[in-house]
């Protein structure tokens, strides 16, 4: 519960980066940490009190075990955030060599 | 214990993300964010995230430090700076209230469910033949997803390709 609302608290920090600032680049970044945010919460809801590594051995049985399927979603969910950013870096780039700012209040001229 | 100082570690890291004048800074803070995350992964026995989120992050910063080189510009902060903060500290004051009383209805911390996955660990190593589970639910029960996540990373690649283009584009040409 405790650790639940730490995340909580982690992805607000995320959103009010979002929300208020006026930098593009801190804006990709408040988007990067809640994303951070909501793959830690997925992976903490599959934790087990003195589990193992999902992965298993020839010559043993591992009874107890953490939930591998949080952590498969997530791994597909890292990557797609990585080309996501990419994507929004380069569109951060264009609107630098276009308008010379990074102010989004001084993006105004609607231009091709 | 160390999961709430990691936790703790990485909020303040991500405020000083947030609240940093210097984007060059910024960035670094940004950094220290993601390999905390990957510190945690580690705790929370999961390696295979652990090492991809550590491949991510170090794309991550390279990516943004290219884009932020050379193009420090100082913080502008004027006009509705008092409604603009309350607003949102006001949202996310209501959102931190009701998700107080959604997180009571999950599970507790280190009991999880484990309906669904009861299935993939019986029979999973005799199925898929891969020892690790992770990858066998990756590669052979969800396989659609990442055909999806392929198809997803393809699109993002040529977007990125079109958006940065030299040759086509009006700006260049005259």
């Amino acid at each position: 519960m405790g650790l639940y609302f730490l995340c909580i608290i982690l992805f607000c920090v995320g959103l009010y980066g979002v929300l208020r600032k006026r930098n593009i680049v801190k804006i990709i970044i408040g988007l990067v940490i809640m994303n951070y945010s909501i793959s830690l919460f997925f992976v903490l809801l599959g934790y087990k009190f003195h589990g193992r590594a999902p992965i298993e051995s020839q010559n043993q049985t591992i009874a107890n075990m953490v939930d591998p399927l949080p952590q498969a979603l997530v791994l597909t969910s890292i990557v797609i955030s990585l080309a996501v950013m990419a994507l929004l870096i380069a569109i951060a780039i264009r609107i630098y060599e276009r308008y010379g700012t990074f102010d989004i209040t001084k993006i105004k001229r609607l231009r091709g | 214990m160390e999961l709430y100082i990691l936790l703790i570690f990485m909020i303040f890291a991500a405020f000083v993300a947030i609240e940093m004048k210097d984007l060059f800074s910024s960035v670094i803070a940004m950094g220290a964010v993601g390999f905390a995350l990957c510190l945690a992964f580690l705790i929370v026995k999961a390696p295979d995230l652990a090492i991809t989120q550590l491949v991510v992050e170090i794309l991550c910063l390279i990516i943004l430090i290219r884009a932020t080189m050379n193009k420090d510009l100082p913080l502008v902060i004027e006009g509705r700076w008092v409604f603009n903060t309350m607003a949102t500290l006001i949202f996310a004051g209501v959102f931190l209230f009701f998700s107080y009383w959604a997180l009571k209805e999950l599970p507790n911390f280190g009991e999880p469910l484990m309906t669904v996955v009861r299935k993939y660990m019986e029979e999973g190593a005799d199925k898929t033949g891969s020892v690790n589970l992770v990858t066998g639910v990756v590669l052979d029960f969800r396989a659609y997803d990442t055909l999806g996540e392929a198809a997803a990373l393809f699109a993002a690649v040529i977007g990125i390709v079109t958006v940065l283009r030299k040759t086509g584009s009006k700006s260049h040409d005259k």
